[in-house]
């Protein structure tokens, strides 16, 4: 066994973040400690501006601290290093703290330039880096109504568009004579110049400002070289970025002389303990201010710790941004600067769009690419460039938009070809990935990781898995799994049809393979709906998901939830204190769910019997949480009660849930009944939506909260509850029958052919002639309900799953809760990890708890 | 390396696992029908991606040629055979040997593949 390293990282960028993650998967074993200035762990910096359009802290997060955590990665926040000792392999921090590394990487990044302009020091004078910065540009513009942008590079537009969405009158400030004068040519920048001043930003090149004063009209006024001035509130610099080498300096590492870390092609600095990555690393007297290259360099350095051979050899810096809603791209050799360089350019001054391509002498290969206004053929573009293919006869056709007659040839790359230069994803391994059994785009997406860094192949990405689908002959089927060329929906008839009972007779006659964790658990639904046979019989148990099997909610530890059902959400007083009582002998976490019953949390597998034996014994029932069946009908106090009640909204949702407990449906089913048109109960965004009227109730069919919310339509007014019940039995059974795998009702009823007009006329006309046909199969359901908890506790066989070992007594050790505000949580990965080594901590209560109040149970 | 004995076949649950506890180290052990021949394998109960003891309850199955359990966590696939995790194939959990004697389950004391990343 190879000794673990310790391995520092000073940084936790979104370079410094990558290496970890990429050191994390290649070695499980090696001890990493990162070392982070800023307040929080890696995030998105290239779409900070996001922050102000709507996109939370938590949603730039690209990593947690529990999933560090739970990686066994030591970090440290807010901790700046003040020295490092290279002769003891040592780093100290501004707090005093030592650490010791075998491996020391450096991936400080860098730091927003502010010109030495005097009086660029005042309160309302920013910089636009972090989410710290962010945070103080909020302030400033709440308080302001002008801003300027110093710096017109990619940067400084992130910037205006930012201030922009703050609502400030923005404007951008460059030295140089246009924007973007690294990636654009003259016209390109020309370009851009006009079709962000026609979005309201003013722009004012060749402008060198020479003192911020204070102003007239606003705050501050900036005064240009050429005597004239601009007023503002706020001044936000962005005018490029400086490498973080301080620490580099001080320990006698070479820098460049325009700052930067040297380092060689391994990423060594001038120490061969020492690494750097990123935006502070100087290779061949270039920085890479991009997060492709700093990922690549941050694989160099795993490579190098992990005994591999990578090494970097510089990147390629093209982009394809959208700047204030301008497209704009930039590839390779924008200037033309190639020795016989020619270009080809196509201008469309009416759509404002300028496109530029630079070839090689002869012709045959592309140099480069500026695209402004329009980047469709940024994608195709780069791979010419990036693989050294060769160009059509006709190169200009690649800039030139497309006229009616022959569209150009598929775009054939070679498996070399970069797809995704964030992860480094080839179209090879694209390929591999689908020839392994990937075959849709999230799957490919998250075994490859493609697209799932910066998104900007995203378009491409689709192109080549659909090409790929294509020649593979592959049509895009509604396959529920390799094991079944069949639809849910065909499945279900097949079942119905064919009076199939198990799952091996149904793969046997219709499937192949030993099926899986997809069509298991939906034949076993399928089954449930059909037959509605006890779900842990026999044949059935292994079709389950951990939910079904074991009748509670797993969690993320491996301990489970607990939901008897509250039907309407009307509970007695005594059944409160059985809850109450339940949950202090078994030591359980409480909360209230929005379905108006309780969940109880931190249940071992082995005492879920004697938990539920205690709630029915009290008269409580399964509350089908963990199934894909009907969960609650939420109800509001209605007419007993309520002032404004026109009916007995509580008696008509008890009886509703009551009449459809238990049943098992493609995804999770939620209803609300309310007592009047105030809609207490929010029966808008359910499945099934009942709101009282004077005359009867109105019937509201198919919304949806979570994740994607849809308002419910409504089906019929002033039903009388036989007519009510009716229709929700037969939209019920519709839905079961016909819905796809995990489809919810709003989904469905969108993909219905006709949507709501043509479920009314199947529900309420009988268009089809079924709906006596589905009443009857809903009320053979509701006649067979049974409590699933119930029949488990009478059945001996099934009990003897739920001990969490075959030979032996013990708990599951990896199961520990600690105190939070008077009740129990699930430790987290460093907390267990001190409860395993036996570290006394107080508030720890481990496994003995729960057994023993299981034993006093038997 | 020594066998140990964990328990009855008929302890076992078709199609299904259950969890044995083997020196101190959770075992998911699960009993398959491959053409009509009962096949038992055991694997670490450790879900490495999930943090929880929890694999013996996932669903079992085969992906391609591959057979393997989804763990009820994340849905993340690992080969009943060689340990490894589909998705993530850095990721390889322990795989025991298991052999039946009348009627009685034994596992093999030592992990069949040494490279497991998860212990």
């Amino acid at each position: 066994m190879q000794q673990t390293k310790q391995i520092l990282v000073i940084g936790n960028g979104m370079v410094g973040h990558h290496f970890v993650d990429q050191l994390r998967a290649k070695d499980p074993l090696a001890q990493i400690t990162v070392l982070c200035g800023e307040a929080q762990l890696a995030y998105d910096r290239v779409h900070l501006s996001g922050y102000f359009s709507g996109t939370s802290a938590e949603q730039l997060a690209l990593t947690t601290e529990e999933a560090y955590q739970a990686a066994n990665i030591q970090y440290r926040l807010n901790c700046w290093v003040e020295q490092i000792n290279r002769e003891q392999q040592l780093v100290v921090t501004r707090q005093g703290g030592q650490f010791y590394y075998d491996e020391l990487v450096l991936a400080t990044g860098s730091y927003a330039f502010v010109p030495p302009i005097p009086g660029n020091d005042q309160p309302h004078c920013l910089v636009y880096r972090t989410l710290q910065d962010l945070d103080a540009i909020a302030q400033s513009a709440a308080l302001s109504k002008v801003g300027v942008v110093i710096g017109g590079g990619l940067l400084g537009l992130e910037a205006a568009n930012a201030l922009k969405q703050l609502g400030l009158q923005t404007h951008v400030v460059e030295f140089a004579p246009q924007l973007m004068a690294v990636q654009l040519d003259q016209a390109g920048g020309q370009m851009l110049s006009q079709k962000i001043t026609e979005l309201g930003v003013q722009v004012h090149a060749g402008k060198a400002t020479q003192a911020i004063v204070a102003g007239a009209e606003c705050r501050y006024q900036l005064q240009f070289a050429d005597g004239e001035s601009l007023e503002t509130d706020l001044v936000l610099f962005s005018a490029g970025i400086r490498p973080y080498d301080q620490l580099a300096r001080s320990c006698g590492l070479a820098v460049g002389e325009r700052g930067g870390i040297v380092v060689n092609d391994r990423c060594q600095t001038s120490d061969p303990h020492i690494y750097a990555i990123g935006e502070c690393a100087l290779w061949q007297q270039k920085i890479f201010g991009l997060v492709a290259p700093g990922y690549q360099m941050a694989r160099v350095v795993v490579s190098q710790l992990t005994g591999g051979g990578l090494s970097f050899s510089g990147a390629d810096m093209s982009t394809k941004l959208k700047l204030l809603g301008v497209e704009v791209g930039s590839i390779g050799d924008a200037h033309a600067r190639t020795p016989g360089a020619l270009s080809y350019v196509f201008t469309d001054p009416r759509a404002q769009v300028y496109k530029k391509m630079v070839v090689s002498k002869d012709g045959k290969r592309l140099l480069g690419a500026v695209l402004v206004g329009d980047t469709s053929n940024y994608d195709s573009l780069l791979q010419y460039a990036l693989n050294d293919m060769l160009l059509p006869k006709q190169p200009e056709q690649l800039i030139l938009p497309a006229t009616t007659g022959v569209p150009l040839a598929a775009l054939t790359l070679p498996d070399s070809a970069t797809i995704c230069s964030c992860h480094n994803v080839a179209k090879g391994d694209i390929v591999a990935a689908m020839d392994g059994g990937c075959c849709d785009l999230a799957g490919i997406k998250s075994c490859t990781k493609a697209s799932t860094g910066c998104g900007g192949c995203t378009a491409l990405l689709k192109s080549v898995v659909d090409d790929e689908l294509k020649s593979r002959g592959v049509e895009v089927k509604n396959h529920l799994c390799e094991h079944f060329a069949y639809s849910r929906q065909e499945l279900l008839h097949l079942v119905q049809v064919g009076g199939i009972k198990t799952f091996a007779d149904l793969l046997s006659r219709h499937g192949q393979g030993l099926g899986c964790d997809i069509c298991k658990p939906t034949v076993a639904s399928i089954l449930a709906s059909s037959w509605n046979d006890y779900v842990l019989k026999k044949p059935h148990v292994g079709l389950q998901d951990t939910n079904d099997t074991f009748l509670a909610n797993m969690q993320k530890d491996g301990s489970y939830s607990v939901v008897p059902r509250i039907a309407g959400g009307e509970i007695t007083a005594e059944k409160l204190l059985v809850i109450g009582q339940v949950a202090l002998d078994f030591n359980l976490y409480t909360k209230i769910t929005g379905g108006q019953r309780i969940d109880l949390f931190g249940a071992r597998l082995e005492q879920l019997p004697a938990i539920w034996q205690r709630l029915v014994d009290a008269g409580f029932e399964t509350g089908h949480a963990y199934g894909k069946s009907l969960r609650t009908v939420k109800s509001c106090v209605g007419s007993t009660w309520c002032r404004y009640g026109v009916q007995d909204s509580v008696g008509q949702a008890i009886a509703i849930e009551n009449r459809y407990k238990g049943l098992r449906a493609p995804h999770k089913i939620k209803m609300a009944v309310s007592g009047c048109t105030r809609e207490c109960a929010e029966a808008q965004s359910k499945d099934i939506g009942i709101i009282a009227t004077e005359n009867g109730w109105n019937l509201y069919v198919c919304g949806n909260g979570g994740m994607r919310p849809r308002h419910a339509d409504l089906f019929a007014t002033d039903l009388d509850t036989e007519t009510l019940i009716r229709y929700i039995d037969r939209i019920l059974m519709l839905y079961i029958r016909t819905a796809d795998r995990l489809q919810r009702t709003s989904v469905w009823m969108e993909k219905l052919d006709g949507g709501l007009e043509y479920l009314r006329k199947v529900i309420i006309d009988d268009e089809l002639g079924i709906a006596a046909e589905l009443e009857n199969q809903m009320a053979a359901l509701v006649h067979t309900y049974a409590c699933e908890w119930k029949a488990t506790l009478q059945d001996p066989q099934a009990l003897k799953r739920f001990r969490q070992f075959v030979n032996s007594p013990d708990a599951d050790e990896n199961i520990v809760f600690v105190e939070e505000r008077s009740q129990i949580r699930p430790a987290t990965a460093e907390e267990k990890h001190q409860w395993l080594q036996q570290i006394p901590i107080t508030q720890l209560s481990g496994a003995e708890l729960p057994v023993n109040a299981l034993a006093e149970e038997k | 390396m020594a066998w140990a004995d964990i328990c009855a076949f008929e302890d076992l649950v078709e199609n299904s696992g259950i969890c044995a506890l083997l020196n101190g180290q959770q075992v998911a052990v699960f009993l398959l029908e491959l053409q009509g021949e009962p096949q038992i394998y055991a694997v670490g109960n450790y879900d490495p991606i999930g943090g929880a003891n929890v694999l013996s309850r996932g669903i079992v199955g085969s992906v391609g040629e591959q057979i393997v359990v989804a763990s009820p966590l994340y849905k993340q696939h690992f080969s009943l055979t060689t340990g490894q995790c589909l998705e993530q194939p850095d990721v390889v959990i322990p795989v025991y040997r298991v052999k039946l004697q009348q009627g009685r389950v034994w596992l093999n004391v030592g992990q069949q593949n040494q490279q497991a990343s998860a212990a």
